[in-house]
């Protein structure tokens, strides 16, 4: 069964159709990627999703659960986790902070219990730093553990964003443009990271992303959207050459 | 000795001051606003102790009387934020400015028709009490309001150092939109946190009127030099926010006896001054922006 399954998705902003009637089910196991051109709604879709817009129509099933009705803090507990185009961490804290805060939503003890830091707290919080050190050595962020958001570059900022969603266990990563403002070099990492989520941490990966180098090399399957509409599903290869998704990107012949 | 005697005075003023500071920061982390009926609240809390604890009223014990205040007020700010600040959850900043500004009135107005426009004191046990210790004079109502904010700040620290509830508003403070994505529920978190500066704003005013008498205006003034301390403190740091409490609270018992000229302006100008040499407070949140 699909891990994730889109149907027939809308919203509105004003008179503008953001998304109008996107249908797609992501497979357990695959990275799935959203392309189109600026403005497509890939981001909108995500923010459906992730819950943070009310959507005009259709519906979002997660795990065979409905998710339509759920509001936005219940997703990270449902094993939803995301990153951000824009970066979006807690700036005035360290790496090791934010990644801790990422395990919130699986923190079960009670606010007594943790004022007096009883041996039930104490055991929990050795649990929750164990899984938040083996997402820092996955990733390789040892060297930064301690430093705060605010002075760290772009590149590791975009690293630690992802960290942080591993930590909470998620099932399923959505990953916004992971690949925007990296070198070539970071980017080539960021691949790597991608396929090791994908093939030693076993997760489902919903990626939007212009890089089609990226997207060729990491993507199971690829669903071109533009102006809120599905546009074609396949390979990345068949996607790339599809001639609706080329007038797309380019315009038609008369036009361009 | 005569120094050491103000130092008393101005510690425990200072005391009440940081509390209010304090309640000014944790609105201003979790709504990025100031909101400027702190003052009031705190003003209603002392009229709650009042009615609690005076023999003409409830004539409950004093702990009693305390905690009642607290948790009313509490209440009250969380249905505030409930009912009137959700309202306008999203809009410019300078909204919730004016709407507190007028809750400010609001309040005033109406504990004037309730309790009266003369001044009330709260009656203690420990009224006109003192430990001599040597020369030095301590009243226990000053003794009493330094131990209460020693352990009202203690209890506030393990909580935002080690629960869960307290790392979250900590986390929805620095960024709202990630916290909702690490499961924090933003609004239920913010209305909390206005509930918190309730209690904190009830047992300000209550220690404040077990040292002085309160009166529905009282709170405006003394909100407005709370916020002159928050703002010393940095506008956003729990500790600054004591900090600059207790510098304000010192600062205006020595100005009034060897500068009385000033002694009315002392607090605004130790503001003056920490601004233009820290133009960020003492504990300073923001940090420059590397280009």
């Amino acid at each position: 069964m699909s891990l994730l399954q889109v149907k027939d998705l809308s919203i509105s902003f004003g008179g503008v159709k953001a998304v109008d009637g996107v249908s797609f089910d992501v497979e357990p196991g695959e990275v799935f990627t959203l392309v189109g051109p600026n403005g497509a709604g890939k981001s909108t879709i995500f923010n459906l999703i992730s819950r943070l817009y009310e959507p005009g129509g259709g519906r979002i099933i997660f795990d065979g659960e409905d998710i339509t009705g759920r509001p936005a803090h219940d997703v990270a507990g449902l094993g939803i986790a995301r990153t951000f185009q824009n970066i979006e961490l807690f700036d005035h804290s360290s790496v090791l902070q934010n990644l801790l805060i990422g395990r919130h939503c699986r923190r079960d003890t009670r606010w007594f219990e943790e004022l007096f830091f009883l041996p039930k707290v104490r055991r929990s919080e050795r649990e929750h730093r164990r899984q938040v050190e083996e997402v820092i050595d996955f990733l390789d962020l040892a060297a930064y553990r301690d430093k705060l958001i605010a002075g760290l570059p772009y590149g590791v900022r975009k690293v630690v964003e992802i960290a942080r969603a591993l930590s909470s266990e998620p099932k399923l990563i959505l990953l916004d443009e992971p690949a925007s403002g990296l070198s070539v070099e970071e980017t080539q990492n960021m691949a790597w990271w991608i396929e090791d989520m994908q093939k030693d941490l076993g997760l489902t990966v919903l990626m939007v992303e212009h890089d089609m180098s990226l997207v060729s090399r990491v993507s199971n399957r690829v669903l071109a959207v533009a102006e809120g509409r599905p546009l074609a599903m396949g390979t990345a290869a068949e996607v790339q050459a599809d001639p609706k998704v080329i007038e797309a990107y380019l315009g038609t012949e008369e036009t361009a | 000795m005569d120094i050491l005697q103000l130092l008393v005075s101005g510690i425990a003023n200072g005391c009440i001051y940081g509390l209010l500071a304090l309640g000014f920061v944790l609105i201003y982390k979790a709504s990025e606003a100031v909101n400027f009926a702190q003052g009031d609240m705190m003003m209603l809390g002392a009229f709650l102790g009042v009615t609690f604890i005076n023999a003409s009223y409830a004539d409950l014990p004093f702990l009693i009387g305390i905690t009642l205040a607290a948790l009313l007020l509490g209440l009250f700010g969380y249905l505030l934020d409930r009912f009137v600040l959700r309202a306008i959850f999203g809009q410019p900043q300078f909204a919730m400015v004016i709407l507190t500004i007028a809750l400010g009135f609001l309040i005033r107005f109406v504990a004037g028709v309730i309790w009266g426009h003369d001044p009330t004191s709260l009656e203690t046990p420990f009224v006109g009490q003192v430990w001599m210790l040597g020369e030095l004079m301590i009243p226990v109502v000053d003794a009493v309001i330094i131990l209460t904010t020693v352990g009202l700040t203690s209890i506030l620290y393990f909580f935002f150092a080690r629960t869960r509830l307290g790392v979250a508003m900590q986390a929805s403070s620095q960024n709202q939109m990630a916290a909702y994505y690490m499961g924090i529920p933003v609004k239920r978190i913010n209305a909390i946190v206005w509930a918190l500066s309730g209690v904190v704003a009830a047992i300000a005013g209550v220690l404040f009127a077990a040292k002085g008498a309160v009166e529905p205006s009282v709170g405006l003034l003394f909100g407005i030099k709370a916020f002159a301390a928050a703002v010393i403190g940095g506008l956003g740091s729990l500790p600054g926010a004591l900090l600059g409490g207790l510098l304000v609270g010192i600062v205006e018992p020595f100005a009034g006896r060897y500068l009385p000229e000033v002694g009315q302006i002392a607090p605004y100008l130790l503001m003056l001054v920490v601004l233009v040499l820290r133009p960020g407070g003492l504990f300073a949140q923001i940090s420059q922006k590397k280009v």
